[in-house]
C-alpha cells in the first residue's frame, strides 16, 4: 500500500521502510523546540530524568518570544530560567532579545528546519514547517523534554486529507484566506489526529508565506500536520536560509487518503473567521451588517512576514487609520522588521497611525501589547478566537488576512480592501 | 485502576485558552494554575470542583494552544478523569503524558449530566453512570499508555524502564 509524504518521512525517521495509518512508531527528531511559556516546564521536567544532558545541543531550539521583552516578574523568572539552561547545556540556537522573532517565523528564516525534517515543538503552530516539506508537529512540555532528552519521539502515524489547490488566487486574496476557507468547510475538528496534505498545480500560485500561513493553522482544524511539496519556489527558499542538506519526499501515487476536496484558488474571496471559532467563517460579501472594531492587529506566527507587511503597507500607503481606532503592527523577527524598515514599510504604518512593536507573540494569546475591553473587538491577522483569547471573556476577535485588517483599520469596521477604492 | 466522582459537564470544541487563559501562563506552578482552571468557561468551578471530580464534554476537548499547563490545571484541581466524544491531539499526549486519565467514549460523553455520579474503570474502559444506573464502553488505554498514567507520567515511566 502506497504511503503519503507525511508516512514517508516518519517512515524514513523510524528506520522503517513502510508505515501505516494508525500504527505507532519511534521516531528519530531533527529539532526540538521550545518557548518562553512552554520550555520552563519542560526544563522542569528534564531535570527529574535521568540524563545530565540535552541529546545534541545544536538539535534543541529555544526561542523567547511570548511574554518578552518580559512583561511582569513572573515572566521575567521563566525567560531566566530558559536562559540559564541554554548557557548550562550550551544551547546554540537559543534567541533571546534582540536575536529572537516569532518561533515559527524564526526557525524557516534561520534555515533551521529543512524539507524531509521531523520535528516536534512545544508550541502548537509548530505545524508551520510543512510549508517547507517537513513533519513537524505540536506536542506538550514533557514530549518536549522527552525529546530533548533522548532526540527521539512516539507518533502514531495519521491517516491524511489530501486538498487538490488549483487555480490562482485574485488580488488581495491570500494565504489566509485559503486556510480560513478550508477551516470553514471542514471544522475545527475535521482534520483531527490526521495530516493535511496539500498537492496541485494551484500550489505555484502560493507564495512561500502563503503556504506558511496555511501549514500553520493546520492545527486549528484539528491536524497533526499540514504538509506542501517540495517545488522550485521550496528549493530557492531553503537554498537562501539554509546550509543544511535537505531531503525531498514525495507521496506514492497510490497513497491514502481518508477524504479529498478541491480548492479552487480562482473562487475563493477575503474570509474572515467571527468569534468564537475559527470555522465561523463568511466571505466579505457575506457580511450584511457594519461590524466596527476597535482594534486591528497585524502580526503573529501566522501573518507576521514581508508579504503581510507588504500588503498591509499598500492598503494604508497614504491613508489614516480610523481615528478611535488602534492598530498594531508586528514584525515577525528582527530580519523581518529590518527588511520592513528598508523597504519604507515602517515609515507607511507609522505615517498611517499605527504602532509598531518589536518582534512577540503578545496579543496573539492575549499576552500584553494590545489586550481587549469588555464588549471590544479586534480584527486580527493571528490564529484564534477563542472566548477570552485576546483579553476579556465580553471581547471579540475576528480572524482575517492582513488585507483585511489593514483596510479595516482604515474604514473603522471590517472591510474588504476594494472599499477603498483598491 | 479506578475514578470516581461527580460530573461537571461542558460542550464541544472547550479549549485550552478557557482552561487555563494565557494571562496565567506566567506562572507554571500547578496549585497556582488550578486556582484559575476552567475560569473562562465556568467561573465557579474551582468553588465546587471536589477530589475525584470529572470532567466529561463532548467533541474536541483541549483544543487550540499545547500548553500542558491546562491538563497540569485540571489534575491540580483533583479532577480524576476527563470523558469525551474526541480529544484533541496535543491535549490527548500532554494529558497521557503528565498522568491525568482521559478516555473517549461518545454515547457517555452525551448522555452523562452535571452532577451524576461516575465511576470508570480503566482496565475494561466501562464507564458506569451511577445516578443514571447506565454504563458504556470508552476505549481503554493500551498497557503502555496505562503504565505512563500509572507512572503518574512520562517522566517517570522513562525513569522506571
Amino acid at each position: 500500500m502506497g504511503m503519503t509524504m507525511t508516512q514517508k518521512i516518519l517512515a524514513a525517521h523510524a528506520g522503517l521502510d513502510s508505515v501505516e495509518a494508525g500504527q505507532l512508531i519511534e521516531a528519530d527528531l531533527d529539532l526540538v523546540l521550545g518557548n518562553d511559556i512552554t520550555s520552563p516546564v519542560a526544563i522542569h521536567e528534564m531535570e527529574k530524568m535521568t540524563v545530565d544532558t540535552v541529546f545534541d545541543k545544536d538539535k534543541v531550539a529555544l526561542v523567547m518570544d511570548h511574554f518578552i521583552p518580559n512583561k511582569d516578574i513572573k515572566s521575567a523568572e521563566h525567560c531566566k530560567c530558559v536562559r540559564q539552561f541554554a548557557c548550562k547545556h550550551d544551547i546554540t540556537n537559543y534567541f533571546d532579545v534582540g536575536e529572537m522573532g516569532i518561533e515559527h517565523a524564526l526557525l524557516p528564516e534561520k534555515g533551521l528546519t529543512v524539507a524531509g525534517d521531523v520535528v516536534i515543538g512545544a508550541d502548537s503552530h509548530t505545524c508551520t514547517y510543512g510549508a517547507l516539506g517537513a513533519f513537524s508537529t505540536g506536542v506538550g512540555s514533557t514530549d518536549m523534554a522527552a525529546g530533548m532528552a533522548t532526540g527521539k519521539a512516539w507518533f502514531k502515524v495519521p491517516s491524511a486529507i489530501k486538498f487538490n489547490i488549483v487555480g490562482k488566487p485574485k488580488k488581495w486574496v491570500s494565504g489566509k484566506d485559503v486556510i480560513l476557507h478550508i477551516i470553514g468547510m471542514i471544522g475545527v475538528d475535521g482534520a483531527l489526529y490526521k495530516s493535511m496534505e496539500f498537492v496541485g498545480e494551484g500550489i505555484k500560485n502560493l507564495t512561500m508565506d502563503d503556504r506558511f500561513t496555511i501549514a500553520n493553522m493546520a492545527i486549528e482544524a484539528g491536524g497533526k500536520n499540514g504538509i506542501f511539496p517540495v517545488d522550485e519556489l521550496t528549493v530557492a527558499y531553503l537554498e537562501a536560509h539554509s546550509k543544511r542538506s535537505y531531503k525531498v519526499f514525495e507521496a506514492d501515487a497510490d497513497a491514502v487518503y481518508e477524504a479529498e476536496y478541491t480548492i479552487d484558488l480562482s473562487t475563493l474571496e477575503p474570509t474572515i473567521a467571527f468569534p468564537h471559532l475559527p470555522e465561523n467563517t463568511k466571505t466579505i460579501h457575506e457580511i450584511q451588517e457594519d461590524i466596527v472594531v476597535d482594534q486591528a492587529v497585524i502580526g503573529s506566527c501566522t501573518n507576521g512576514r514581508i508579504d503581510d507587511l507588504r500588503c498591509a503597507a499598500e492598503i494604508l500607503k497614504g491613508r489614516k487609520v480610523k481615528k478611535g481606532l488602534r492598530c498594531i503592527i508586528i514584525p515577525a523577527t528582527q530580519a523581518i522588521y529590518l527588511q520592513a524598515m528598508e523597504e519604507g514599510l515602517l515609515k507607511t504604518f507609522i505615517e498611517a497611525g499605527a504602532v509598531v512593536s518589536t518582534p512577540t507573540c503578545g496579543p496573539c494569546l492575549g499576552g500584553y501589547m494590545g489586550i481587549l475591553a469588555e464588549g471590544e473587538r479586534c480584527i486580527s491577522t493571528t490564529n484564534r478566537n477563542f472566548v477570552g483569547r485576546m483579553g476579556h471573556v465580553k471581547s471579540e476577535v475576528y480572524l482575517a488576512s492582513p488585507a483585511v485588517a489593514a483596510a479595516s483599520a482604515v474604514t473603522g469596521k471590517i472591510s474588504a480592501p476594494e472599499e477603498l477604492g483598491l | 485502576m479506578n475514578a470516581k466522582g461527580r460530573v461537571f459537564k461542558y460542550g464541544d470544541n472547550v479549549d485550552t485558552d478557557v482552561i487555563i487563559p494565557a494571562r496565567y501562563l506566567n506562572s507554571s506552578d500547578p496549585a497556582e494554575l488550578a486556582t484559575h482552571c476552567m475560569e473562562d468557561i465556568d467561573k465557579n468551578f474551582v468553588n465546587r470542583v471536589q477530589k475525584g471530580d470529572i470532567i466529561v464534554a463532548n467533541k474536541n476537548f483541549g483544543c487550540g494552544s499545547s500548553r500542558e499547563h491546562a491538563p497540569i490545571a485540571i489534575k491540580a484541581s483533583g479532577v480524576s478523569c476527563v470523558i469525551a466524544e474526541t480529544f484533541a491531539r496535543i491535549f490527548y499526549r500532554n494529558a497521557i503524558n503528565i498522568g491525568l486519565p482521559i478516555i473517549e467514549c461518545p454515547e457517555a460523553a452525551k448522555a452523562i449530566v452535571s452532577g451524576d455520579e461516575v465511576e470508570i474503570n480503566f482496565d475494561s474502559g466501562i464507564i458506569t453512570d451511577v445516578t443514571k444506573g447506565t454504563s458504556y464502553k470508552g476505549q481503554a488505554f493500551p498497557p503502555f499508555m496505562q503504565k505512563i498514567i500509572e507512572a503518574e507520567g512520562l517522566v517517570n515511566y522513562i525513569n522506571r524502564k
